[in-house]
């Protein structure tokens, strides 16, 4: 159906070519997946299939794509339209009409189908993705789990014998994702449309895929056979390559077949350290009693990092870290140590430096926001202490970027109270707010305004009112090899999440807050932010991270407080709810289960002892 | 006289229920042109005439009717923005009326600014000075009545969507079509991107108000909106838009004569209309051309390939609220032609403006629309709650931690 013949895309500007020799054939009806670190071409691949690349993006293409015995020299994307449906990394970029029913007959119009014939299609594709209560809502009002169903329904509709789709459930929480694939499998079983997906979170879908493309290499091949040998791949498969299991599972069913003798080996070892004593001893520590515990955190699990928290005494560190926050301001006003870990709730003005270190650095009473007639939030309480890291999780749309905006003043309660650090964040200024909490938004792009890195951290400095080179230091630190010159947009998604990261990290928050971090990060990305953000919360940083990628709230979530329709549905520490919830629960959690264990690494470390 | 079509009364002998609107959907939707022509009637109308009375009935009918009948949708939150524009608008006349003067002669000296005193080229030219009820008045009701204009605009904006408008077009022109539309989302985008970066500002701990902020934002934002610009381009690209059917050479040429020839006639004929020496030949000229470019528009569509998806119908529904614009226009025109000191107050000497009352009955026809057009669902109340069957998901965490043994 597919073929690449000997093909190479070279972009302008760029030493090496994006694509080299890559020779493929993909059969019809295959569900074809591409693996690979970011940056080696998983997206000019992509779009080589539909077109658009050379004939829209630029570039030159050497070789022959062939789609179904079209060549793609010869016919632009328009003229493959019939042939192959595209949806691209961000939906709502891909939508031209602005209602549900004229965004899903687009496409057929384009193509001069009979207006009977896409009245039916219509109401097929409704229902085969269950849009149809939503068939006449404006595209702005969705969810993104919806609007992403919107998109892949949209070409759906005209029929293509091919789908190419890159990153379709990266956006979306983990029923939605399972929706969008189980929706894929139909169309691959039943209609026997051809699908190419590029996807970053593998553990959602390496069990469908029919065969994986692994880049750089280029290498085609049946997913058991490339996973046992890819850099990138799921904790399934991370699982199964620790213990040896032969044939390598790819799906929590298989694993769990193939699991017994492990749990029996782990089960004469002691249970992972639970991760609400982590969070306990954190905050108990005295203030700077964990810098310490930043110099070993190179790959602590929680329960180590409490260790470390609980054990080390305060050690004098020689110079700045960006594990360590500094007890005194450079500039600025008295508020330095009311920072420095949890302040009571009730020091009010800001200025108290009367800390209690039990007190919760965060206490969200009640809190409701209303938008217009909408209800985002309703009587939520929640608290978190000083060095603890909570996983807010939920489906898209139930409230968790408003929590957050509320927690950063950028909200404003329609009732309840919020306090961080004993202050009212929507009250407050701004530039007093920034030393107490610090927000990476869910597009990072949004924090970064200079046009180069160095300007940009200039710009960091002069407003936190640190020391000139702070946050060059941080983003050294953060992301290694990074030129003072590059411009912010040419970096990667995870680069870039770096420097605002470092930008944020510059007013020493001792809350910080990240929405949906591992959107678009490849597996090596997140194992950095992993790291940093575990040595983080070891200094007493406490962290809130809305996040729908399980795996990442399983590594690093003390506590996991699921919101629902604007409520909280549970609260609690990570294994408890985790494991709990299907939903929730992260793969080796499912493998392992009524075993506590959650990660890779807690297995791996109980192994070795 | 198209005041009641007789398509309205033919509806009539039925059932209460039969006549009672109903709920919008998608197969009932009233045509956008239908709405378009209620509020160009009442412009017209309000164009008519200067009593602040009959304006501010004219405005009053189009906001009732907007308030009865707009739905949710992002493009019907517009109409508040008009309303702005033409308060907004009414103040600037006043402004300038004060500032400016005004060559209304009045005796009510109200008060006196300080005169700014011009060069001799700038004679005829005013600033400052003594200031009349007389002129504030007449620039008042001047204000008003292009205040009335662009909120009867506003109105068929917030009602009719502006891209299912696009549809009732010609083929060979939809593609043009398109694109305006689609160059159209790019203003409100350029807002949303606004608004986000000024609320991020805060995360940087800057203040978010502010000519400082907007600049510093500006570039970004801009970037922001060309990318997205490129990415729909790509995606109009890949989903087939511009395709095109092949079509003799012959039928291609002749499409170019006449749409050119048709456009020229229409030029040509149109300087003979409006130049003094030329009425003999303006008019055949006019309309042939007319004719050529219509025929050349139809020729061009047969190049086109696309086919429509359930374009809005004109039915009796659309006729009603169509037919009730016009009316409006008419009747004020017609009633008002009796009493045209009613329509133009007086300003010199001052006088209290009257409602005349037949003009004022013939704006109530506009209000017809409040109750013969479908009636749009009620806004779901969790717009941003999945559509996915995911609440039952919550409830299972919730039994299965009961259920489950702690670890």
């Amino acid at each position: 159906m597919i073929r690449f013949e000997n093909v190479s895309v070279a972009y302008d500007g760029e030493a090496e070519p994006t694509l080299k020799n890559v020779d493929l054939t993909v059969p019809e009806g295959e569900l074809v997946l591409l693996v690979g670190p970011s940056g080696v071409g998983k997206s000019t691949l992509l779009g080589a299939v539909s077109g658009l690349v050379p004939h829209f993006t630029g570039g030159t293409l050497s070789g022959r794509v062939t789609v179904d015995g079209r060549d793609t020299r010869t016919h632009p994307p328009r003229e493959l339209a019939d042939l192959v449906g595209t949806v691209g990394q961000d939906p709502a970029a891909h939508f031209v009409t602005d209602t549900v029913e004229d965004e899903l007959a687009y496409g057929m119009e384009s193509l001069g189908l009979a207006p009977s014939v896409m009245r039916r299609r219509v109401e097929e594709t409704l229902d085969l993705l269950g849009l149809a209560e939503l068939r006449d809502r404006p595209i702005a009002t969705l969810s993104g789990g919806q609007q992403q169903r919107v998109a892949i329904g949209s070409v759906l509709t005209p029929h293509p014998k091919v789908l190419v789709l890159d990153e379709p459930t990266s956006a979306l929480d983990p029923s939605a994702a399972e929706d969008v694939l189980a929706v894929l499998q139909r169309l691959v079983h039943d209609l026997g449309t051809t699908v190419l997906m590029a996807e970053h979170r593998l553990e959602r879908v390496v069990q469908y895929a029919d065969q994986v493309l692994l880049l750089p290499e280029a290498v085609l091949g049946p997913p058991a056979e490339i996973m046992s040998v890819s850099p990138v791949h799921p904790p399934v498969v991370a699982l199964g390559r620790l213990a040896g299991w032969s044939p390598l599972p790819l799906s929590v069913r298989d694993a769990r077949r193939a699991s017994d003798p492990l749990k029996a080996r782990l089960s004469r070892s002691p249970a992972p350290a639970p991760a609400g004593a982590a969070a306990g001893a954190a905050a108990a520590a005295p203030v700077g009693a964990a810098a310490g515990a930043a110099r070993q955190a190179v790959d602590p699990g929680p329960g180590a990092a409490a260790v470390g928290a609980g054990a080390v005494a305060e050690a004098p560190v020689p110079r700045f870290s960006l594990f360590r926050r500094r007890r005194t301001r450079p500039v600025g006003t008295a508020t330095a140590t009311a920072a420095g870990t949890g302040t009571g709730t009730g020091t009010g003005t800001g200025t108290g430096t009367a800390a209690s270190p039990a007190g919760p650095l965060v206490s969200v009473d009640r809190l409701a926001v209303r938008r217009g007639r909408v209800e985002a939030l309703r009587q939520v309480t929640v608290r978190v202490a000083a060095g603890e890291t909570v996983a807010l999780m939920g489906r898209n749309g139930a409230g968790k970027s408003t929590l957050l905006g509320a927690l950063v003043g950028m909200v404003a309660p329609t009732g309840g109270r919020v306090r961080v650090a004993g202050l009212t964040p929507h009250t407050t200024d701004p530039r007093e707010l920034i030393r107490h909490v610090g927000l990476v938004p869910q597009e990072p792009r949004d924090l970064l305004y200079a046009d180069t890195v160095a300007a940009e951290c200039a710009a960091a400095d002069a407003d936190a009112g640190a020391a000139p080179g702070t946050c060059r230091e941080l983003v050294s630190e953060l992301l290694p090899g990074v030129a003072d010159g590059t411009h912010p947009r040419d970096l990667s998604e995870g680069q870039r999440l770096a420097l605002a990261l470092a930008v944020v990290l510059t007013a020493r928050p001792p809350l910080l807050l990240l929405d949906e971090p591992t959107r678009g990060l490849d597996y090596a990305a997140k194992a950095r932010l992993v790291t940093h953000l575990r040595a983080l919360a070891a200094d007493g940083h406490a962290i809130v991270l809305a996040t729908h990628d399980v795996e990442l709230a399983a590594e690093l979530a003390h506590r996991v407080v699921i919101v629902a329709g604007g409520e909280v549905v549970a609260d609690g520490p990570t294994a408890e709810v985790v494991v709990s919830s299907p939903a929730f629960s992260p793969q080796v959690a499912k493998i392992l289960a009524p075993e506590p264990w959650l990660t890779v690494e807690q297995v791996q470390e109980a192994l070795r002892a | 006289m198209t005041a009641r079509p007789p398509a309205g009364q033919a509806e009539a002998p039925g059932p209460a229920a039969r006549l009672r609107a109903p709920a919008a959907t998608r197969a009932n939707a009233l045509h956008p042109g239908a709405w378009w022509l209620w509020a160009l009637g009442l412009a017209v109308a309000a164009s008519r005439t200067t009593n602040p009375l009959l304006l501010g009935l004219i405005v009053g009918v189009a906001g009732y009717v907007v308030a009865a009948r707009r739905t949710d949708a992002p493009w019907a939150r517009s109409y508040g923005a008009f309303v702005k524009l033409g308060l907004f608008v009414v103040g600037l006349r006043v402004l300038f009326s004060l500032l400016l003067g005004s060559p209304i002669p009045g005796s009510h000296p109200l008060f006196t600014l300080p005169e700014v005193p011009l060069p001799d080229w700038a004679q005829g030219i005013r600033f400052g000075g003594r200031v009349t009820a007389e002129q504030l008045l007449f620039a008042l009701y001047d204000g008003l009545k292009l205040a009335a204009l662009l909120i009867c605009v506003g109105a068929a904006n917030a009602l009719a969507n502006p891209s299912r408008l696009l549809k009732s077009l010609p083929g060979a022109l939809y593609e043009a079509g398109v694109a305006v539309v689609v160059a159209m989302t790019f203003a409100p985008n350029l807002v949303a991107d606004v608004v986000r970066l000024r609320t991020a500002r805060r995360l940087r701990g800057r203040p978010a108000g502010g000519v400082r902020a907007l600049l510093q934002i500006g570039l970004p934002v801009i970037e922001g909106a060309l990318e997205r610009s490129v990415a729909v381009a790509a995606s109009m690209d890949a989903r087939g838009y511009g395709r095109t059917a092949q079509v003799p050479p012959a039928v291609r040429r002749t499409t170019n004569a006449l749409t050119l020839g048709g456009l020229l006639g229409v030029c040509a004929g149109s300087y003979g209309l409006l130049a003094a020496q030329g009425a003999g030949y303006g008019l055949p000229l006019c309309v042939a051309g007319l004719v050529a470019a219509v025929a050349g528009l139809r020729l061009g569509g047969r190049r086109a390939v696309r086919t429509r998806y359930r374009p809005d119908r004109w039915g009796v529904r659309a006729w009603l609220v169509a037919g009730s614009g016009v009316a409006v226009a008419v009747l004020v025109i017609r009633t008002g032609a009796a009493v045209p000191e009613a329509l133009h107050p007086g300003v010199v000497p001052l006088e209290a403006p009257a409602l005349p009352v037949w003009p004022a009955v013939s704006v109530l026809v506009g209000l017809l629309p409040a109750f013969v057009a479908p009636v749009p669902p009620v806004a779901p109340t969790a717009p941003a709650a999945g559509g996915s069957p995911a609440p039952k998901d919550v409830r299972d965490v919730d039994e299965a931690r009961k259920e489950s043994p702690r670890p």
